[in-house]
């Protein structure tokens, strides 16, 4: 038989907060491992009653949704906590936000509701803008054109069994240019497929249909997660678990 | 003078390199200071890898103790990867300093703490990337100071061409004084340039100049005479920081986002050692025991939970069972943090100190992680030698109990090399490995135990009586590591669940010409470095070759080598390279000790015994700090989840 731990088992989850953060400025270089890491951590700092796994090596409830590449900046990266005594969404968020290092800064937090699903169901897309330094705009644009003109841009990703080929153009649902201040802008919304396509293998992809090369490493920021609707915008995830709870109180306290 | 910050220039190339979070900083509890705010500026370096750096507790007390001081300042670097190294150098971008992203080359003074001697070629990559002359004597005034501090410093003679101070001893009150020293040269205009700020630290208690001490060497290639020049003192006697309570450093340990080598929080609970084993260099040169009561533990504790957000806190000292409340420490401990999973741990415990009791309640609220243990020595014999004694049986008992009482996996530390071993001494290792899984799966009724014997060969250090003594060879060790592994390996049944760890006697060869080297050794390291030496304390940069075709050439002149430095046992009065360095240990009891190590004599703890005189607690003004001090830890309520 199975070895348990003496004692009782841990305390069940009676609420779940989903929790939207940004990492940002040098925090960017951070792995996903690394963010995890500095949220267990601030989860401690914080004092959030967090509920934990069963067994000898009790881990605290915590699922990541997504994690943007190492390297890339994020104002909507997501993730989900079990507690074991209820708590007020608000004062977590403000608690979590005090605990962290700057530039991994909570930006909100609300109750998962009952019936809403799960918080990955709601998201399949990214909106992503991409900062190229020193690069012409007219050839970025041109470069974007060409991209999307193509039915399928295939480009080779390192992944950690080799390389892999991907078509990048197939998950790019667009892809438009802006001029910045001594920058060209890409702005991308883009299909999480698996594998997944990221705005460097974008970039790899105009390269190779354009033979666009920035002199610099280009910087990307998530700005948003979720599904993407029917006019092509993405939808904030948490946006169920809102309306939800508005419509729960409405019924409570009639105005 | 305001400097500015590289991290601009930095930034396109972090995205090139691996790892690029630890060159970045922002890690909780760093600090950013104005640089006009500031009189005096340190660059504190550890000089290896930032994920093995940043825990270090040595430098982040000084980072926080001289942060703390209004008239000074203090960011930290780390060794820079070869990817990255290669990077700056195309770029033109100088080491620079994580909090800060300052260049180390506008910093007053360069702090480099050396905790093993196999980090001096990246100290020279440090200093190159920085763009500060190697070489002391190329210096001038606008360069930074080079201090080395730590264990290493205690023979800093291989480097003492290319740093202008090594600090003795504890760290905390003397970067102070040096503070004091710089910002006063700096506010009187300099007087005198490098030379006289040089001469006037030489004066300060702790610091050594090598450059004030001529060395002369006789024909057989032993040192003839140091002689110390103008008004340096002829010996450098170690600092030592009384009272741990009044230090409770560090306040507000570092976290980093990157992985670290321990991933936990660490609270010093005392200083020093005198248990008197003979190969111990740390138990040597820290004496005499200062331990920090309960109560200042307990606060340390609590601060450092709350400042970090860590789930397990290591107890740390050099034989952290030994300290005197450690029962109650443990007891009340768990009991505060009951119901929280936060772990406690020591980082090894020595058989005669070990019991279920304690190690139950340094498990109770966290994950039970193995238990370790450092024997040392495979045979009675020589335990007896090193001064570690404990019997076959006793070791056996106390493994058994452990596997008895739940744990499942138990590692045990041993040295291979040591003075007068033989073969059987070794092979007894695998024999106790044997006994302690079999007794080990009576005990436990599973054969689900394992026991993981981890050995390296042994360096004799300065400052023990194992100074004189000869290092065993690279073959040596490298035989007698086979005959253990075929040994474990002879029954399959036991043998598959005793893992073997090792390392191979060459890094050992390297680390022991660093250790008991003169400052002749100094043209092996430039070489070594100047033909791509780097991170010599990881196996996939260390190139045995390259140190072993530098250390013939450079010392051919000299009419040495490798094993003239290495394997060759020194003669009582040889002068060695580090006497006139005083960890205030008598020569005389060194020597003594050295020979009853030899004829299998031990010698007891001064804690609990009468005083044998080594010599420190006179010649230091200093005296043994123990407990029980009869306190207890005041009640806290921590969040329960």
């Amino acid at each position: 038989m199975a070895r348990q731990p003496e004692g009782p088992p841990p305390p069940p989850t009676v609420q779940k907060l989903r929790i939207r953060y940004a990492k940002r400025g040098r925090l960017r270089f951070a792995s996903h491992r690394d963010l995890a890491r500095a949220l267990e951590r601030a989860l401690r700092r914080a004092q959030v009653p967090m509920a934990f796994s069963a067994g000898f090596s009790p881990h605290p409830k915590i699922s990541y949704i997504g994690a943007a590449p190492t390297g890339t900046a994020s104002e909507a990266e997501y993730l989900e906590i079990g507690v074991s005594r209820r708590c007020d969404p608000d004062a977590v968020r403000v608690a979590l936000d005090e605990s962290l290092p700057p530039g991994i800064d909570v930006l909100d937090c609300v109750e998962a509701q009952a019936g809403t699903g799960s918080l990955a169901e709601r998201i399949d897309s990214s909106r992503w803008r991409v900062e190229l330094v020193d690069t012409p705009v007219d050839d970025v644009r041109a470069a974007v054109e060409a991209f999307l003109a193509a039915d399928a841009v295939m480009v080779t990703k390192r992944t950690k069994d080799g390389t892999r080929d991907v078509d990048a153009r197939a998950a790019v649902v667009s892809a438009e240019v802006a001029g910045g201040a001594g920058c060209a802008i890409l702005q991308l919304v883009v299909r999480q497929l698996t594998p997944t396509v990221r705005p460097d293998d974008v970039l790899a992809a105009l390269a190779a249909v354009a033979d666009l090369h920035p002199p610099l490493p280009p910087r990307a920021v998530r700005e948003a997660q979720g599904r993407l609707d029917g006019s092509g915008n993405v939808a904030d995830p948490l946006d169920p678990d809102r309306e939800v709870r508005a419509h729960c109180q409405g019924e409570r306290t009639p105005a | 003078m305001t400097v500015e910050s590289l991290y601009p220039r930095l930034e396109p190339l972090l995205a090139q390199v691996q790892k690029p979070i630890q060159y970045v900083g922002g890690e909780l509890n760093a600090q950013l200071t104005d640089w006009d705010d500031a009189e005096v500026h340190w660059a504190l370096m550890y000089p290896d890898a930032y994920e093995v750096g940043l825990p270090n507790q040595g430098l982040m007390i000084l980072y926080e103790v001289l942060n703390e001081r209004p008239d000074a300042l203090a960011e930290r670097t780390y060794a820079v990867w070869p990817d990255l190294a290669a990077l700056m150098r195309e770029a033109g971008v100088g080491q620079f300093t994580v909090d800060g992203h300052r260049p180390v080359r506008a910093f007053d003074v360069l702090g480099i703490s050396f905790a093993t001697e196999l980090g001096y070629t990246n100290m020279l990559e440090a200093l190159d990337l920085a763009g500060i002359p190697l070489h002391a004597v190329d210096r001038d005034e606008t360069h930074p100071v080079v201090v080395a501090g730590g264990h290493a410093a205690f023979n800093p003679e291989p480097i003492a061409d290319f740093v202008d101070c090594a600090v003795l001893g504890d760290g905390e009150q003397v970067v102070g004084d040096i503070t004091d020293v710089v910002a006063a040269w700096k506010r009187q205009g300099r007087p005198g340039g490098r030379v006289e700020l040089l001469a006037r630290l030489a004066r300060v208690e702790g610091v050594y100049v090598p450059r004030f001490y001529a060395v002369a060497y006789a024909e057989d290639g032993t040192i003839a005479s140091v002689t110390p020049s103008g008004d340096a003192p002829a010996t450098v006697a170690k600092r030592t920081v009384m009272d741990l309570d009044e230090w409770p450093y560090p306040k507000q340990p570092l976290v980093p986002l990157a992985e670290s080598v321990h991933e936990r929080m660490s609270v010093e609970i005392f200083r020093g050692c005198t248990r008197g084993c003979r190969f111990c260099q740390a138990g040597m040169i820290t004496r005499p025991v200062r331990e920090r009561t309960i109560t200042g533990i307990g606060s340390m504790v609590d601060a450092g939970l709350k400042a970090t957000g860590y789930e397990e806190v290591g107890l740390l000292s050099l034989s952290s069972a030994d300290h005197s409340e450690i029962g109650q420490l443990a007891t009340e401990l768990a009991d505060r943090y009951e119901g929280t999973n936060t772990g406690l741990s020591l980082p090894s415990t020595r058989v005669d100190a070990f019991n279920v009791t304690l190690a139950n309640e340094f498990s109770r609220n966290g994950r039970r992680s193995g238990l370790t243990f450092a024997p040392e020595g495979g045979s009675e014999r020589i335990r007896r030698v090193i001064n570690k004694t404990v019997s076959k049986e006793d070791l056996v008992r106390t493994v058994t109990t452990a596997y008895a009482n739940g744990w499942r996996q138990v590692k045990l530390y041993f040295m291979c090399g040591l003075p007068t071993e033989t073969d059987e001494d070794v092979l007894e290792i695998a024999e106790l490995a044997v006994e302690v899984i079999r007794a080990g799966r009576e005990a436990s009724g599973t054969k689900d135990v394992r026991c993981t014997v981890s050995i390296g060969g042994f360096v004799p250090k300065p400052h023990t009586p194992f100074q004189w003594a000869s290092q065993a060879s690279a073959e040596t060790i490298d035989h007698r590591l086979r005959l253990l592994r075929a040994a474990i390996n002879a029954d399959r049944r036991i043998g598959r669940s005793i893992g073997l760890r090792y390392h191979d006697g060459k890094p050992g060869m390297i680390e022991g010409l660093l250790s008991r080297g003169d400052r002749r050794v100094g043209r092996v390291i430039e070489r070594v470095w100047r033909e791509g030496g780097r991170f010599d304390g990881w196996s996939e940069h260390f190139s045995y070759e390259r140190w072993t075709a530098a250390a013939a050439e450079e010392l051919r002149p000299f009419g040495l080598d490798l094993d003239w430095y290495t394997t060759r046992e020194r003669g009582q009065h040889e002068v060695l390279p580090w006497d006139h360095l005083e960890s205030g240990l008598d020569k005389e009891w060194l020597w003594d000790d050295w020979q009853e190590a030899l004829s299998e004599e031990e010698v007891a703890d001064c804690r609990w015994t009468p005083c044998y005189d080594c010599g420190v607690c006179p010649t230091m003004g200093t005296e043994i700090q123990i407990g029980p001090t009869g306190r207890s830890l005041i009640p806290l309520t921590p969040v329960r989840s």
